[in-house]
């Protein structure tokens, strides 16, 4: 289409208009704004060109989630719910459906490797201050979206009917008992029983397949639309819209494509090389991923000797099992999850970055991120001893960082934010 | 082959836990009594002190070690154990068995190869006789570990006290009798005494595992034991999950293109990352 003829004008191809495109192009535009999109989203969009490798975990997540639903679907062909069925359908799947064992390994990999980009993904909004606002409605769908992946991720553990599925859906429905009042009927409406049986297990795979999965896709679809509004952050802090360049654009913006298309496909590549190192060589990850007690099937009468969730629950698992009385343990956990929605108001320093932020916040930032991952092990291991007692040193550190920073990011000692973002070209 | 051995090891194996319940009788006084107080003495050098660091390590590329094991899943465990989702055609594909052999030396008399392998010992009467219905073995090497079962293999000992006349290490008042005794022979266990001191001055006797010692010889030596158990480890291993040597044969390939994906995908981004300043 950017060939010239020998008079200079542009050649054309039969039916093709003045920009080169052919006569479908022209009549799906008529009907469809497809060009408009991809003009006003992705070229018209203009992203900070200062972004370092924290934000590739978006992209990365929003590639996790298409790889779940596709696997997923793959995997309801063969699932059978049903307690005389989930555990046998699941083996089926790994032994005689031609690459069942891929599609499996595909999904159950992916389920961890979405907690892992999500948390990366909310660790660079926490670095770079990127809840503050005008971006505190993105943060709480962010948040919602984060909501809606524990309840999937949740009821898909139970799917596989192994025994730690069992106990471990027994634990947290039960939780819900601890509400005064209506606990108890709850918990019976919730399992629709009067234990974890095969009713549970049959409404917890229609909330896994289809209800939380289009709750999933329409909050992820807010949050997009909601990054369009205010735009990105980065890791300056700064507003790139507060320095428009002659043609109404931001001067320390590049388009989204194809500067960052390229890049995120990079990102992609070196994700998906780590995603099948463990999906082909460590699928269980060492009873990380999978764990050893699942492959026994569902059984009532026989407790495993350490319940714990998979590990992208355990922090919150350790809160619950710090303090003795199990009402307080499931509040602290809800208000540990629920602080996050409280963070753009809690956080009163005149800088949004890390970068330009002093040594309080940087420190109160460091400990946090030591208490979760501390509480994460913790949730592995039994509530016994010197364990509890750390989980409640761990605990503290974890409700400071939230509830103290009002008062800390007041007070901590930042340093002068440039006009412009920091890139050095490479 | 089932048919032919199975009733001459039944036999053998009444007769070992017969055997192994006098010996240990005459024995008993001994069992706890020993090196009263030696609770500091040393590990090193005491068969089977170090029993809980035995690692299985094995290999399930080995293709001989895989039909080795096999035919000892069939001759010593299928009596009783099933492996539910393998059919024996898998195994003779996975294992490179041909039909033939597959035919006339493992499969039961009866069977289809497209069948599950199943036992024929009804559950019902296998609850009565040993208490619990014994477990399907497919998936124990994934649930308990492949370390587990090897370990469990090569702890047993004589105890009188148990209904089969024999205990284990690994799982304690395991309903199993030892069914390998007539090859691995019988061991007894040398427990010590430890005393620890409780509260209000209260002093606690514990029994303490301290070494083995091997009271009847069997039909292999301790080398060709270890080998058995751990070929039979390794096929259990293989029934755990059949898919995976295909699954790091594939992997490579998969990691190998991502790879060279990524480095041209990188070489693109600095082709267009150039015209930014």
């Amino acid at each position: 289409m950017g060939v010239k003829t020998a008079t200079g004008a542009p050649a054309r191809l039969p039916g093709a208009d003045a920009t080169g495109r052919g006569s479908l192009w022209i009549w799906l535009n008529k009907r469809l704004p497809i060009g408009e999109f991809i003009e006003s989203q992705l070229i018209g969009y203009y992203a900070p060109k200062n972004f370092n490798i924290w934000y590739f975990f978006g992209s990365l997540a929003l590639l996790v989630l298409v790889m779940q639903l596709v696997t997923g679907i793959f995997l309801t062909m063969f699932y059978k719910p049903g307690e005389l069925t989930s555990f046998d359908s699941v083996e089926y799947i790994m032994r005689e459906v031609d690459y069942g064992w891929l599609i499996r390994y595909l999904h159950s990999t992916g389920a961890s490797a979405f907690f892992i980009v999500v948390y990366l993904h909310m660790f660079r909004a926490l670095l770079y201050g990127s809840y503050r606002a005008p971006r505190e409605l993105l943060w709480l769908i962010g948040m919602l979206v984060y909501l809606a992946l524990m309840a999937e991720a949740f009821m898909g553990y139970v799917l596989p009917w192994g025994n730690m599925s069992f106990w471990g859906a027994q634990v947290i429905v039960n939780l819900f008992g601890t509400i005064p009042g209506i606990g108890k009927p709850l918990v019976e409406w919730i399992r629709g029983d009067y234990g974890i049986a095969d009713a549970t297990l049959n409404r917890f795979f229609a909330l896994h397949v289809a209800a939380i999965p289009l709750a999933l896709l329409l909050f992820v679809m807010l949050h997009l639309v909601a990054l369009r509004q205010t735009g990105s952050n980065n890791p300056d802090g700064i507003e790139i819209k507060a320095r428009l360049g002659p043609g109404g654009k931001p001067l320390d913006g590049i388009p989204f494509h194809p500067y960052y298309t390229v890049k995120d496909i990079v990102g992609v590549g070196v994700f998906l090389v780590l995603f099948a190192l463990v999906v082909f060589f460590k699928p269980t990850l060492g009873g990380l991923f999978l764990e050893a007690p699942n492959f026994e099937p569902a059984n009532p009468i026989s407790t495993p000797e350490h319940i714990t969730p998979v590990w992208y629950f355990t922090p919150y698992y350790a809160l619950l099992r710090a303090v003795p009385d199990q009402r307080m343990g499931a509040l602290l956990m809800l208000l540990a999850v629920v602080s996050f929605f409280f963070l753009p108001w809690l956080d009163r320093s005149p800088v949004k970055s890390m970068r330009y932020r002093g040594w309080i916040s940087r420190t109160a930032l460091a400990l946090f991120v030591v208490a979760f991952v501390a509480l994460g092990y913790l949730g592995l291991q039994p509530a016994t001893g010197a364990y509890v007692v750390l989980a409640r040193i761990f605990a503290v550190l974890y409700f400071a960082f939230f509830w103290l920073m009002p008062f800390y990011t007041l007070i901590d000692p930042v340093r002068p934010v440039p006009e412009r973002v920091t890139y050095h070209a490479h | 082959m089932r048919t032919e051995l199975a009733p001459g090891a039944r036999a053998g194996r009444a007769a070992a836990v017969l055997a192994a319940a006098l010996t240990a009788a005459a024995l008993a006084p001994g069992v706890g009594a020993a090196e009263e107080g030696a609770g500091s003495a040393e590990s090193a050098g005491k068969p089977g002190a170090d029993w809980e660091s035995w690692r299985a390590d094995n290999e399930v590329s080995d293709m001989a070690s895989l039909q080795r094991g096999a035919r000892n899943f069939v001759s010593y465990c299928l009596g009783c154990h099933s492996l539910k989702y393998e059919r024996w055609s898998r195994l003779g594909q996975d294992l490179e068995i041909p039909g033939r052999l597959l035919q006339a030396d493992l499969l039961p008399p009866g069977d289809q190869p497209t069948e599950y392998i199943q036992t024929s010992m009804p559950a019902a009467d296998a609850q009565n006789w040993f208490g619990k219905t014994p477990p399907d073995l497919a998936l124990m090497a994934r649930a308990r570990g492949g370390d587990y079962l090897y370990q469990l293999f090569k702890t047993y000992y004589v105890d009188p006290t148990r209904p089969t006349g024999a205990n284990n290490l690994r799982l304690p008042n395991i309903a199993m009798p030892h069914v390998l005794s007539e090859l691995e022979g019988l061991k007894r266990a040398v427990f010590r005494d430890v005393v620890r001191h409780g509260e209000g001055g209260t002093e606690i006797h514990e029994q303490v595992f301290d070494h083995f010692e091997q009271i009847a010889p069997g039909r292999l030596g301790a080398a060709e034991y270890d080998g058995f158990v751990r070929d039979t480890v390794n096929f259990l291993d293989y029934v755990g999950e059949p898919t995976q040597t295909a699954r790091r044969a594939l992997g490579i390939w998969v990691v190998l293109f991502l790879l060279v994906f990524s480095w041209l995908a990188w070489l693109v981004k600095r082709e267009y990352w150039k015209d930014v300043h």
